[in-house]
C-alpha cells in the first residue's frame, strides 16, 4: 500500500497513525507539500482532482478521503477497529469520522494559518474550533459516564484515530487545550496504546517509557 | 526607544525561488513591508511608506534590511562548493522571539527529549564538553568540537553514530551549523537557520540546508528538517519568557549552555536586543 505523505499534515498521519497501530506496512512517498505545492502539480492532481493529500493507492485502489482510508486499512487489518459490534456503536463511529471534518476545517486551517501562513480569518477559526473542542469535550465526558474510555467504544476505534490528529495539534494553531480535561485523558490513553507512533507536534509519552538503564563505563 | 543595532542587519524575508510579480505582504521588526519580482526580473523589497529597502538574494532566499547594512551579508563558503544538494526547507512561523529561535538551535543537551530517536536517544544524554569563542575578527559566535550520539543524524545515515557539530552565529538572529556528512567523512553538511524577526515575539524562521548527498530525494529532505524544526516549535512556543533573557540573575546554565552563553554575552555586546528582555523581571 502506498501513501502520498506530507509528515506535518495531521491528515497524513491519521494513515499513517491507523496503519501502526494495526499493523499495517505502508509504502511512503514524500510529496513536497511546503514549499513545493506538489500536490497541485500535474503528476498528483492527475491522481486525486480534488489537490489534496493524503492519497492511499493499493493496486487499482485510490482513495483520497482519510475516513475512507482509516476504514480500508482497519477492515483489512484488525476489524475491532471499525467499532461495529452495535447499532449504537456503529452510528456512534459515523457520527465522530462526519464530525473529524470540522476539526480540519477549524483547528486545522488555522494551524496552517498560523505556521505556515496560509490564508484565513483567524478569529473565526478558533471560534469554530473552540466550539468543536467544547463538543468533544462533552462527548468524552459522556462517555466516561457511560464507563468507556473512548468516542464510540471502550476500545478505541477508526473514529478516535480521526479526531485525535487536529485535536492535539490545536496548541500548534494557537488553541489550548488546558481547558479540557477530558481531552487530555483521552490524549493520553491513545498515546499509550501499543503501537502509536508520534508526529511533530504531537510527543510520545516519555514516562511511559522503561527506566533508561546506564551500562558501566556507558555515558 | 533608541536605534537598535539590529536594524542595520540583513534578514532573510522569501524564497529567491518562489518569487512573484504579485506583491507577497509580510514584516520585519514590526514594520509592514512587500517583496515581489519586479518587471526588471529582480527582488524589489518595499517599507511601509513606500520606500525601497536594501536587497540581497544569498543561500536560496532574498534578504533585506530596514537600516542601512554596513557589511555584507555573510559568508558560508561551502554554499558555492560543487555537488551540494540546496535546499530550501520553507517558512515556519513561531510565536516566539527571534533570538529565542536561534538559542534553540545551538542547544544540543534537548535532543534526546524532543527529537527522541532521530537527533538523540536516552540513556546517551550527556553533552560532551566542547570549546566556545566569540571570534574577535569575524565577530562571530562558534563551538566547536562538539559530539553527539545520534541515532539517525542524517537522512543519509544508516543507524546511530556519533555525530561532531560545529556551530556558528553570524548575524543576531542567523545560525550555521557544520555537522558530520555520513556520505562524505571529510566534509561538513550544513544546516541553517535563518530568521526573519516580525516582532519582538514573533518570527519566520527559514531552514536551508547545503548538503552532500545523491541518494535522498528532495521531498524527504525537506521533510527530515521539516520534522525536526516542528518538533521544536512547540517547545518555542511555551518558553517562559517569551523574551530572551540577558540578565544573568534569570537562570543558571549548565557547561552544556556554554554556546548559549556566549550568544547571549555577544547579543549584549553588541546591543542586539529586540526580542531580548534586558532586566530580570
Amino acid at each position: 500500500m502506498k501513501l502520498y505523505d506530507y509528515v506535518l499534515s495531521p491528515s497524513c498521519y491519521k494513515a499513517r497513525l491507523m496503519a501502526a497501530l494495526t499493523g499495517v506496512k505502508l509504502d511512503i512517498r514524500p510529496v513536497d507539500f511546503h514549499p513545493g505545492a506538489e500536490h497541485r502539480g500535474p503528476e498528483l492532481m492527475a491522481l486525486n482532482p480534488a489537490g489534496s493529500i493524503p492519497i492511499l493507492e493499493d493496486g487499482d485502489l485510490v482513495l483520497t478521503e482519510s475516513s475512507a482510508m482509516l476504514v480500508y486499512l482497519a477492515a483489512k487489518a484488525a476489524p475491532q477497529w471499525l467499532g461495529n459490534d452495535t447499532a449504537l456503536q456503529a452510528a456512534r463511529v459515523q457520527q465522530w469520522l462526519s464530525f473529524s471534518h470540522r476539526l480540519t476545517g477549524s483547528l486545522g486551517a488555522a494551524r496552517l494559518h498560523e505556521m505556515l501562513l496560509r490564508p484565513g480569518d483567524i478569529a473565526t477559526l478558533h471560534g469554530q474550533g473552540i466550539a468543536a473542542l467544547r463538543e468533544l469535550e462533552a462527548g468524552l465526558v459522556e462517555q466516561h459516564i457511560r464507563g468507556q474510555r473512548f468516542l464510540a467504544s471502550d476500545r478505541p476505534t477508526i473514529a478516535d484515530v480521526a479526531c485525535f490528529p487536529y485535536v492535539a495539534l490545536a496548541p500548534d494553531g494557537g488553541v489550548s487545550l488546558d481547558p479540557y480535561p477530558a481531552i487530555r485523558l483521552w490524549s493520553r490513553a491513545i498515546r499509550s496504546l501499543e503501537g502509536f507512533i508520534e508526529m511533530p507536534g504531537i510527543h510520545r509519552l516519555h514516562e511511559l517509557k522503561p527506566e533508561p538503564v546506564l551500562e558501566a563505563g556507558e555515558a | 526607544m533608541t536605534r537598535n543595532a539590529m536594524i542595520d542587519e540583513w534578514y532573510p524575508v522569501g524564497l529567491a525561488g518562489r518569487l512573484d510579480t504579485h506583491e507577497r505582504q509580510t514584516a520585519l521588526m514590526g514594520e509592514p513591508i512587500g517583496v515581489r519580482l519586479g518587471a526588471d526580473g529582480n527582488a524589489k523589497v518595499t517599507g511601509s511608506n513606500g520606500r525601497a529597502l536594501p536587497v540581497c538574494i544569498r543561500y536560496g532566499h532574498v534578504w533585506s534590511s530596514l537600516g542601512d547594512p554596513q557589511k555584507a551579508l555573510f559568508a558560508i563558503p561551502e554554499a558555492d562548493q560543487p555537488g551540494r544538494r540546496l535546499v530550501d526547507v520553507g517558512v515556519v512561523r513561531v510565536r516566539c522571539s527571534p533570538l529565542r529561535a536561534v538559542e534553540n538551535f545551538l542547544d544540543i543537551a534537548h535532543f534526546p527529549f524532543v527529537h527522541t530517536d532521530i537527533l538523540g536517544a536516552e540513556p546517551h544524554t550527556e553533552v560532551p564538553n566542547y570549546k566556545v569563542e566569540i571570534r574577535e575578527d569575524e565577530d562571530e559566535v562558534w563551538a566547536t568540537q562538539v559530539k553527539f550520539y545520534q541515532p539517525q543524524a542524517a537522512k543519509s545515515a544508516e543507524g546511530g553514530i556519533t555525530t561532531e557539530y560545529m556551530y556558528r552565529v553570524p548575524a543576531p538572529t542567523c545560525s550555521i551549523l557544520y555537522k558530520t556528512c555520513p556520505p562524505r567523512p571529510g566534509e561538513w553538511d550544513v544546516i541553517t537557520l535563518f530568521v526573519q524577526p516580525l516582532a519582538e515575539d514573533l518570527c519566520d524562521v527559514w531552514p536551508w540546508m547545503a548538503l552532500f548527498d545523491d541518494e535522498t530525494s528532495m521531498a524527504d529532505l525537506i521533510h527530515f528538517q521539516q520534522t525536526i524544526f516542528l518538533q521544536d516549535r512547540s517547545i518555542l512556543e511555551n518558553q517562559i519568557p517569551r523574551l530572551l533573557p540577558l540578565d544573568p540573575g534569570m537562570e543558571i546554565p549548565t557547561r552544556a549552555d556554554l554556546t548559549s552563553v556566549a550568544y547571549r554575552r555577544w547579543l549584549k555586546r553588541h546591543g542586539y536586543t529586540y526580542g531580548a528582555q534586558l532586566v530580570a523581571q
